[in-house]
């Protein structure tokens, strides 16, 4: 199973292993990582599971596409950046395997 | 002698989340999770919808996945509901006959749905919609050419109806106010999901009172009105809202008002004893009043305060409450209560089913704004009551400025 690297504000990290088809976020509920709160599970509804894609992973996860849900929604986020997606968006693949994201300091 | 255990009354989305968020938060010790369903915790809002459906299954309705709670170290007690609380001894009391002590209690017992007095509710397949075991037979009822009566124009029902829909089946609204959604909604929201409804092909009848259920070999045929006719159905679901199951801590001397009441820690009237979801009355910061919300949001919300209090870490930032239901291809999302408003102002175009209702006092403070298909004013809305802001019927009308402009 593909493994995902959250790290948390402070810094620590946390490595998952998830199922293909599941969501990056799906990654972090299951193993009950911090710093994401997913409060519509899975929904796009509600932009509390916003994390922050490492650099050299956005090629392979993209970005929102502009107008879309997901895009309408991070706009309300806390504290965007240019490399911001909603990890309940992100649909975990083999070419995700290593894939690396970082949290907010908040999700509220 | 001290007790280094916390026990959660009731295994809901509340309860569940509070288990995960106390080891999130540190906490070290035992953690005991009881509950009387027969599952570990899992997701309730899908149980009208996806699950209804068939677009969801067992496990993508589980809050987590049932490794977690071994992983976790959290003692999960299926079946087994929490029948008395001594808070003096710090003990309670399980279904099964067993004690245990607590050093923390969450009560976290949910809600029930309202029972009304009417003759053959004991017919099969009159069915309510609060637990996966009843939307696993009020889905083994519907189909093509199954007839569903659903007493109650509430978000319950018109979900399990948008569902019943999609599955070929005939429905029935029947609803005693003039208007669906009416302790809920606004008229131009109710007005708004009546019409849709009826265009895929849902009857409802309004200022319908319900006599009786009528049946033959024990089993439901009919919803009787008052006015004397009677609806044909092969089940009938009964959605008319829902009581707070408050009973275990009112027996034990703890606070309740319509609910056990609660601090903005979820804290009750003992200190030791939390309380958190469907089954409390709590303060709302921005509106200096209490209410009891049943929603998921609310549930996690007071599954973070109680956890912090317990685990001494400061009080989560308070949040805007906030609701949403998915009818067909229309997603209403609610935040904000609209309590005094006097203003309701339109942005977008109710004919077009994309618009949001912006609910305003007296002085242009936003209380409350409901969002059809429209997440960026539903998002920006969440905003605009975090931060108090006054608005003009004008400003909010005119699309030609941004929510994001009008939320900053």
């Amino acid at each position: 199973m593909p493994k995902i690297t959250f790290i948390e504000h402070n810094g620590t990290p946390h490595t998952v292993e998830i199922a293909v088809g599941k969501s990056v976020m799906q990654a972090a509920v299951d193993n009950n990582v911090p710093g994401i709160d997913a409060d519509c599970g899975g929904e796009c509804a509600c932009a509390t599971c916003h994390v922050y894609v490492e650099p050299e992973w956005l090629a392979k996860t993209g970005l929102p596409a502009p107008g879309s849900q997901e895009a309408s929604m991070l706009s309300f986020a806390a504290v965007t950046q240019p490399d911001s997606r909603l990890s309940c968006q992100i649909t975990v693949t083999p070419a995700l395997d290593g894939l690396v994201v970082r949290m907010p300091e908040g999700q509220h | 002698m001290t007790h280094d255990r916390i026990i959660i009354a009731g295994a809901g989305h509340a309860g569940g989340s509070a288990a995960a968020m106390l080891r999130q938060l540190g906490w070290k010790t035992g953690i005991t999770l009881a509950g009387e369903e027969p599952i570990p915790p899992y997701q309730r809002p899908p149980l009208s919808k996806a699950w209804l459906t068939g677009e969801a299954d067992a496990d993508s309705l589980a809050l987590r996945p049932l490794a977690f709670y071994n992983d976790a170290d959290i003692e999960l007690k299926l079946r087994t509901s929490v029948t008395k609380i001594d808070p003096a001894e710090h003990r309670v009391t399980f279904s099964d006959g067993d004690t245990m002590h607590y050093a923390h209690l969450i009560v976290a017992t949910g809600s029930r749905a309202r029972r009304i007095p009417l003759p053959g509710l004991d017919l099969a397949n009159v069915l309510e919609l609060r637990t996966a075991a009843d939307a696993d037979k009020l889905k083994a009822v519907l189909g093509t050419g199954k007839r569903l009566a659903v007493v109650g124009g509430g978000y319950i029902g018109l979900e399990a109806a948008a569902s019943a829909r999609a599955l070929g089946a005939e429905v029935t609204i029947i609803e005693l106010a003039p208007r669906v959604l009416a302790r809920v909604a606004c008229e131009i929201l109710s007005n708004f999901f009546q019409d849709f409804h009826r265009s895929q092909g849902v009857t409802i009848e309004l200022n319908a009172g319900v006599q009786a259920l009528e049946g033959t070999n024990g089993a439901v045929t009919g919803v009787r009105l008052a006015d004397g006719r009677v609806i044909p159905c092969d089940a009938a679901l009964i959605g008319v809202g829902g009581v707070p199951n408050e009973e275990l801590a009112r027996d034990a001397g703890i606070a309740c008002d319509g609910g056990i009441v609660v601090d903005l820690d979820a804290r009750t009237s003992d200190p030791d004893i939390f309380a958190i979801g469907d089954c409390t009355r709590r303060p709302l910061p921005f509106y200096g009043r209490t209410m009891r919300l049943e929603s998921v949001p609310n549930a996690l919300e007071q599954a973070k305060q109680a956890a912090s209090a317990i685990c001494g870490r400061p009080q989560p930032a308070a949040e805007v409450p906030w609701f949403w239901s998915d009818q067909y291809e229309l997603r209403l999302q609610i935040a904000g209560i609209p309590f005094d408003a006097t203003e309701i102002v339109v942005r977008g175009d109710v004919s077009a089913g994309k618009f949001a209702l912006f609910h305003l006092t007296a002085d242009g403070t936003v209380q409350a704004v409901e969002a059809v298909n429209a997440s960026t004013e539903f998002m920006g809305g969440r905003r605009i009551i975090h931060r108090r802001k006054k608005l003009t019927a004008a400003q909010i009308s005119d699309m030609s400025v941004t929510m994001q402009q009008l939320a900053s």
